[in-house]
């Protein structure tokens, strides 16, 4: 596999990181997804990393660095599902995840978003499909 | 250290792909060990740090994963070494933000903290050995 599949779902990105990312595929991802949001002009980005086995620093930063980048863009990122005991090695590394939203399901992700974002009403193009 | 050697396996760390292979490799050796869950994820996650550092920073190596036998404990080794520029000062190299890449400086120090002992050879220009073990 060499991208992560991005979903749309009106104004905001979903993404589901299901395989153990080398360095270009988590790299590629933020490009992507960057891209992504200021194509869709995007208001949130919710990354579902339930099935990540660890995060080490790397990912760590990658994430960091999406959350940061989508702040510029005015968009809202929040991750969600990190496994506990990915989240306690994380704190043991030294990695505090400055700056990231996290939440623990993707429903909770998804009402963090709704809640946390600026949605214009219906007519300016978010009818809900995905493309 | 110490203890009697029950298995070896060794892991080339020389490319993007084999940092992946390092984490199957060592997360399928802790796992027939039957580590915790935690404990497994730090292992796996030390196991990832420094294999990247192996590749950026030590121009590749390879990895050696051994099972200890330490009167009754069994414990998880693993070998790190390359001959890249060797590092000519461990104890700042081993400080908690320290790099001189672009990473955010925890992999060394980070992973010291997830294994139970940790090593470090290095001889600038000659290489580096990082070698590291969990205990059960
Ligand atoms: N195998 C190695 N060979 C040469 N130098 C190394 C090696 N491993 C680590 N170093 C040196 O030690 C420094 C600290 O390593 P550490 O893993 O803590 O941080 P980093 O790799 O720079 O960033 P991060 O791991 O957070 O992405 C490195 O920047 C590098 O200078
Ligand atoms: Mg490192």
């Amino acid at each position: 596999m060499d991208r992560i599949p991005i979903l749309r779902m009106g104004p905001f990105l979903l993404v589901t990181i299901q395989v153990d990312m080398h360095d270009k595929l988590a790299l590629t991802l933020q490009d992507d997804l960057t891209s992504r949001i200021s194509d869709v002009g995007a208001r949130g980005v919710l990354i579902d990393i339930s099935s990540l086995e660890i995060v080490d620093s790397f990912i760590g930063r990658t994430l960091a660095n999406i959350a940061s980048m989508s702040r510029v863009l005015d968009a809202e990122t929040v991750v969600v599902g990190m496994q506990p005991a990915v989240a306690i090695t994380l704190v043991e590394l030294g990695m505090s995840l400055p700056g990231i939203r996290t939440a623990l399901n993707v429903e909770l992700g998804m009402e963090y978003l709704r809640q946390n974002t600026i949605v214009e009403g219906s007519g300016d193009g978010w009818d809900g499909s995905e493309d | 250290m110490a203890g009697t050697v029950l298995k070896t396996e060794a892991v080339p760390v020389r490319s993007d792909a084999d940092v992946v292979m390092v984490r199957q490799r060592v997360r399928a050796w802790v796992n027939e060990m039957q580590f915790s869950l935690v404990d497994q994820t730090k292992i796996v996650t030390a196991a990832s740090e420094l294999a990247r550092n192996t590749l950026e920073h030590g121009k590749g190596g390879k990895l050696d994963i051994s099972m200890l036998q330490n009167g009754y404990r069994k414990g998880i080794q693993l070998v790190f070494s390359d001959d890249g520029p060797g590092i000519p000062d461990v104890r700042l190299a081993l400080t908690d933000g320290y790099t001189t890449g672009s990473g955010m400086g925890l992999g060394l120090s980070g992973s010291k903290r997830l294994m139970n002992e940790f090593y470090i050879q290095t001889e600038v220009n000659r290489g580096t050995t990082v070698s590291c073990i969990r205990w059960k």
